[in-house]
């Protein structure tokens, strides 16, 4: 009971964040991303980002390795679905399980080093579980192919309760098959309960203290406080996350290829938390929501859709726009991406999430203004 | 001699960086509710004498004891959790955080302990930690700052709160290192005046000092340090009368 209470800012922004991933299959209908496969990974990422956000932002620690944890977790999923059941629950809870064990053996050594020694190490350890599902591994990863379903798969439990259909099954809830949204509003709900656990972390003791360790390692230590332990614990929570974001993938797509592990899904989540905030709740959030948009959206858009896009321009200008605009869309999505980056970065090192701050700052001080005289008689004498 | 009320023991420390003799021969005890203050000219080696004390450095030899238990070669967290803290002759603070968070975070170590997996309850629901911590400004007189990031504090109020996060611990020993150190007179003054209201509660405590005025108002035992040997102990009284001391150090400074 105690730990559902949450203070009322947290209270609010939970209802406002629930609200506004609920409601995405409408507001994002006019930005043409409003169908399930995108959403689903909105939502997924977003998780991934979240639990990444709870190592790096409040600790400091910045891992190259987390989709390690990631690949982890949608190998673990896939297996449960093989093995044991489509069901979504316990493949979810395996994987997390799985990638949070992983993360005690690659936190515990990586942990000894900080700075960039830690970095290079969940690198070299993500890089080393990726070279694994292609080589040693293989009989459980199937290495290039893919780990898939099969229709000779044993399914124990779902075979002991119901006939085997005829297909390949997909995933589901309780005997349920997800289907049209259903499998969004899962993973929205996964989010919802994964950005709620972020919420208790950062406003807890614990959260402190790992804030603590990021700004003065040296005083935690001669304060009384053990350190290790405690940017482990964080390092396995998010790891834990990767796993289920992982495992979200496999129940939206059964199929777990080696490729999620690669160094470039690891950069992606420092990507998506750096864009949006580090160290804030909603910024590796909305992060994560711009890079899929850019990478799903803007990859497909063609200099057809740029020149009628500019179809108001003149016949001189409107060859030039069309002609650079298009460089920057369809496979050059990833120069826009680049060039938001840099400017986010260097224009707000804080990212996002310190221009809404900037804004909101901008606002308070105007509705302010006029009563500061007012402000001034009424403090206290000191 | 029977010694039952030493609190801390230096027994026979030499600390060598390369060929530099920092620490020779350092034989020290502090005695329970004692303040005991360590002068010397700088270099002499008086941070270098905290630093092995706290675990921040291992002596080359020797060792040192608290309270029964070696110091030597345990953790810093193990060594502050015995019940020493010590505020830094450069502040060690948490510059980004509030001056009221890193009041709490000192208690809430000395709390939970070296560890605590405390995830699902609010920071805000603690209203001990949250007074305690609030008090503690108060008496140090940063109360009306406890929502000012650290980092932007003064030099002497840095230090005013680095002390008010080692006090709000209740250490059985506290280490200082010239803690009054970049403040102004009056600042000094009720520094003074707090740590001569924690000695009344019997907190022992080593200060490092350079400013004579502090040293002699607190001190009830003084140990001069230079080159790294003690030259003299004793009483302020005797340390002042000590013609080694005159010469190595006080020179005409203190009449
Ligand atoms: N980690 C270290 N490595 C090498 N030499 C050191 C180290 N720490 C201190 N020293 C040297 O040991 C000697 C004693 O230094 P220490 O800091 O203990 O002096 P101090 O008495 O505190 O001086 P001050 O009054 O200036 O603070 C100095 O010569 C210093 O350069
Ligand atoms: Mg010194």
């Amino acid at each position: 009971m105690n730990a559902l209470l949450m203070s009322r800012r947290d209270a609010v922004t939970l209802a406002i964040f629930a609200l506004v991933v609920l409601t995405m299959p409408v507001w994002l209908q006019p930005f043409g991303a409003a169908y399930p496969g995108l959403m689903q990974k909105f939502a997924i990422y977003a998780i991934f980002a979240i639990g990444f956000n709870i190592l790096f932002g409040l600790t400091g620690y910045l891992s190259f390795g987390h989709a390690a944890f990631l690949g982890v977790g949608s190998y673990t999923a896939v297996w449960s679905f093989k093995l044991l059941t489509m069901d979504a629950l316990p493949a979810i809870a395996f994987a997390i399980i799985l990638s949070g064990l992983l993360a005690v053996v690659i936190g515990y050594l990586s942990l000894r080093r900080s700075g960039i020694y830690f970095s290079i190490l969940t690198l070299a350890f993500a890089q080393m579980c990726y070279n694994l599902a292609y080589s040693v591994l293989t009989p459980i990863t199937n290495g290039e192919t893919s780990l898939q379903l099969n229709l000779r798969d044993p399914r124990i439990i779902d075979s002991a309760l119901a006939p085997r259909p005829a297909g390949l099954p997909s995933a589901g809830l309780f005997g349920h098959t997800f289907t049209g949204l259903e499998g969004f509003y899962f993973c929205a709900a996964a989010l919802l309960i994964a950005f709620f656990i972020a919420q208790k972390i950062f406003a807890s003791p614990f959260g402190m203290m790992l804030r603590g360790i990021k700004s003065n390692q040296t005083r935690m230590n001669y304060t009384g406080f053990n350190t290790r332990p405690y940017a482990l614990s964080a390092f396995v929570i998010s790891g834990m996350y990767a796993g289920l974001a992982g495992a979200l993938l496999a129940v939206t797509d059964p199929l777990a290829g080696a490729e999620r592990m690669q160094w470039t899904a690891s950069g992606e989540v420092v990507l998506m938390t750096i864009l949006g905030g580090v160290g804030t709740l909603i910024g590796p959030v909305l992060g994560a929501w711009i890079i899929k948009y850019f990478e799903n959206i803007f990859s497909a858009f063609n200099e057809q859709i740029v020149s009628r896009f500019f179809d108001f321009l003149p016949a001189g200008a409107h060859e030039v726009v069309t002609a650079v605009a298009s460089k920057f869309v369809g496979e050059g999505w990833n120069l826009t991406l680049g060039l938001v980056f840099v400017l986010i970065v260097v224009f707000l090192p804080g990212g996002i999430m310190e221009g809404v701050r900037r804004i909101a700052h901008l606002f308070d001080k105007s509705r302010r203004a006029p009563k500061a005289p007012a402000k001034l008689s009424t403090q206290p004498a000191e | 001699m029977a010694v039952p009320n030493v609190v801390l023991h230096v027994a026979d420390v030499h600390k060598r960086f390369g060929g530099l003799h920092a620490l020779a021969d350092i034989d020290l005890q502090i005695e329970e509710g004692q303040t005991h203050a360590i002068i010397g000219p700088n270099g002499a080696g008086k941070s270098t004498l905290l630093n092995v004390c706290i675990g921040k450095l291992a002596p080359t030899s020797g060792t040192v004891v608290f309270d029964g238990q070696v110091l030597t070669g345990k953790k810093p967290h193990e060594i502050n959790q015995l019940g020493i803290a010590r505020v830094f002759q450069t502040p060690e603070i948490f510059a980004d955080l509030s001056v009221l968070q890193n009041v709490m975070i000192p208690a809430l170590a000395k709390r939970d302990g070296a560890f605590k997996l405390n995830l699902l309850r609010s920071l805000d629901s603690q209203t001990t930690i949250r007074a305690e911590a609030e008090d503690m400004l108060e008496d140090v007189g940063l109360f009306g700052r406890r929502d000012t990031l650290a980092g932007s504090l003064s030099r002497g109020d840095k230090r005013r709160m680095e002390l008010a996060m080692c006090l709000i611990q209740h250490p059985r020993l506290l280490l200082l290192d010239e803690p009054t150190a970049g403040m102004s007179r009056h600042d000094t003054n009720t520094t003074i005046e707090l740590l001569k209201k924690i000695k009344s509660r019997g907190m022992t405590k080593v200060i490092i000092e350079h400013d004579m005025h502090v040293v002699f108002s607190l001190a009830d035992k003084i140990s001069v340090l230079a080159q790294g040997r003690i030259i003299a102990d004793g009483t302020p009284d005797e340390v002042r009368g000590n013609p080694k001391v005159q010469e190595a150090y006080l020179g005409g400074t203190h009449q």
